[in-house]
């Protein structure tokens, strides 16, 4: 094993505390955000270096954003591809500040998908925007919404495994728990309109309408407005900074898609889970903490499976209400801010997932794991059926 | 109103589309290393060939996976009622993307591993679009 490497470390953080947020926009989230988060840090509007962003503002952000902000960065960087974006900024931002490229890195997210009242599960089918495309043209026609592709995904998962219903329920269940003890959270099913904030159990994620065969309701994640932003340092900034380092250790990048004859039941993350954990060194079953993306049950289901916390096509079995609960002896410890299923999800949550890891490796979190020393933040971006990105951060404490 | 159209000029696809005016099913294969390469394109996704061979599908295969659409705000699709969207592959080596039609009731009549038949759907643009029914 080669020796682990602490070049960056997370410094500061701020996730946008609303997720019902009319009449401001993107790119005012992502401004405030980026104040709050620099403050967090100790650090001045002046310090950052380098920007990190995908695309969620104006268009061509690389020129706008900066611009926008005033800032004059040495390093710029547009990565998008899709909710996993902040991971693979992450990992980018700690190689640009490792090279000595940059010292102080930003990476800012705003949305409002929620006022704009955008159908993103269920809207799909259409088309019509830019340029045809000819996986457009082979899929359009057939009305696959998002949910409906990753519901494929679920019964094949079902069909390979014998993996339930129950078994995918539990990660609500478990992730549900985690959000009511997080005020925004429960402010945030409550601005959302959920029928309930309280704990939820398995029987009430089956008996919740069914939206996609086999995805209830309650698989689902939320539609929310929202954002957050995250500060990078180098080693030497981050022993200066206001709160705890906690150290990017380990990263890694990769792309899914369908292919003839391929098994859809593996993510992205059987190829950046390895190299993310082998860079830092540790073992799955040493995570205090998993930050999964939680667009659907589904994905956190895959994804633990492919990360390595259990073999795969096991993870109905590893997965109980009591081993990802925030107060459990087993670990890991899954989505304790509430997730994406029940704290927010305006689109690409990639960044509440560092967001989380950090406050849990500060002891920040009101979900906190007593004594969490690692996190793993892996997110996705796409569609998981059609084409997909995973990024893996793998984070220590100080 | 009608599902949402395939869009032209797309170079990649247009000579499929050209094929499902026939009822014809189409799909490439590697003239170098002999993958099977689809949905199409102009080179092969395994060499990066551009030598590739258009073959007529016999149109037969098994359902992969599949979800039971029951919500889709699209307007095409919301008066439909539940629908499936599946994965089928064709016994040539390709997936494809598609609708399960011809059963009685979508939620209970559609099992992976299915076996499945091309069924087409014309178009008033004059294509087709290929749909598959219990085999």
């Amino acid at each position: 094993m080669a020796a682990q490497k602490r070049d960056a470390a997370i410094v500061g953080i701020y996730e946008y505390p609303l997720r019902k947020a009319p009449g401001v926009t993107p790119l005012q989230i992502k401004a405030d955000c980026a104040a709050k988060a620099l403050a967090d840090a100790g650090l001045s509007w002046k310090d950052v270096d380098a920007v990190y962003d995908a695309q969620d503002g104006a268009g061509m952000s690389g020129l706008s954003l900066p611009e926008y902000f005033g800032f004059k960065p040495n390093v710029i960087d547009t990565t998008a591809v899709g909710g996993s974006s902040y991971e693979f900024h992450a990992s980018h931002a700690r190689r640009a500040i490792a090279s000595g490229k940059a010292k102080v890195a930003l990476l800012t997210y705003g949305s409002t998908a929620h006022s704009d009242s955008r159908a993103i599960g269920t809207g799909g089918g259409g088309m019509g925007a830019g340029a045809p495309s000819p996986l457009d043209n082979m899929q359009s026609p057939y009305g696959m919404t998002l949910i409906a592709n990753y519901a494929m995904v679920a019964h094949r998962h079902m069909h390979q495994y014998g993996t339930t219903g129950a078994d995918l329920a539990r990660i609500a269940v478990a992730t549900r728990a985690h959000a009511v003890r997080n005020p925004e959270a429960v402010q945030a099913m409550t601005d959302l309109l959920y029928v309930g904030t309280g704990e939820i159990t398995v029987d009430d994620v089956l008996g919740s309408r069914m939206v996609a065969d086999p995805l209830h309701l309650l698989d689902c994640c939320m539609v929310s407005d929202g954002g957050g932003a995250v500060v990078i340092a180098s080693a030497d900034v981050a022993r200066d900074c206001k709160k705890k380092p906690v150290w990017i250790i380990g990263s890694g990048e990769a792309t899914k898609y369908s292919e003839n004859g391929g098994d859809l039941t593996v993510s992205a993350a059987a190829q950046s889970g390895p190299v993310a954990f082998g860079e830092a060194g540790v073992k799955p079953s040493e995570l205090d903490i998993a930050m999964i993306y939680d667009s659907f049950t589904i994905t956190v289901m895959v994804m633990l499976e492919d990360l390595g916390f259990c073999k795969k096509g096991e993870g109905g079995a590893f997965v109980s209400e009591q081993r990802l609960r925030w107060d459990s002896p087993l670990k890991p410890a899954l989505n304790t801010d509430g997730g994406g299923l029940s704290s927010n999800h305006p689109g690409m949550r990639g960044i509440f997932l560092l967001l989380e890891a950090a406050r849990q490796l500060r002891g920040e979190s009101t979900s906190q794991r007593a004594g969490a020393k690692l996190a793993v933040a892996h997110g996705n971006g796409g569609m998981l059926a059609t084409s997909h990105t995973g990024g893996t951060i793998i984070l220590a404490a100080d | 109103m009608a599902r949402p159209q395939p869009r032209f000029p797309e170079p990649d696809t247009q000579p499929f589309y050209d094929a499902t005016k026939e009822h014809r099913l189409t799909y490439q294969q590697c003239n170098s290393c002999k993958n099977v390469v689809f949905y199409p394109r102009a080179h092969c996704t395994a060499c990066g060939s551009r030598d590739l061979a258009w073959k007529d599908s016999k149109g037969v295969g098994t359902v992969y996976t599949y979800s039971v659409v029951r919500l889709n705000r699209h307007p095409a699709f919301a008066p439909l009622g539940p629908y499936a969207v599946a994965y089928v592959d064709l016994d040539e080596g390709f997936r494809i993307l598609t609708n399960i039609v011809g059963v009685n009731d979508p939620l209970t009549d559609v099992k992976i591993g299915q076996r499945v038949k091309v069924q087409w759907e014309d178009q008033e643009s004059g294509i087709a679009l290929p749909m598959f029914a219990p085999a």
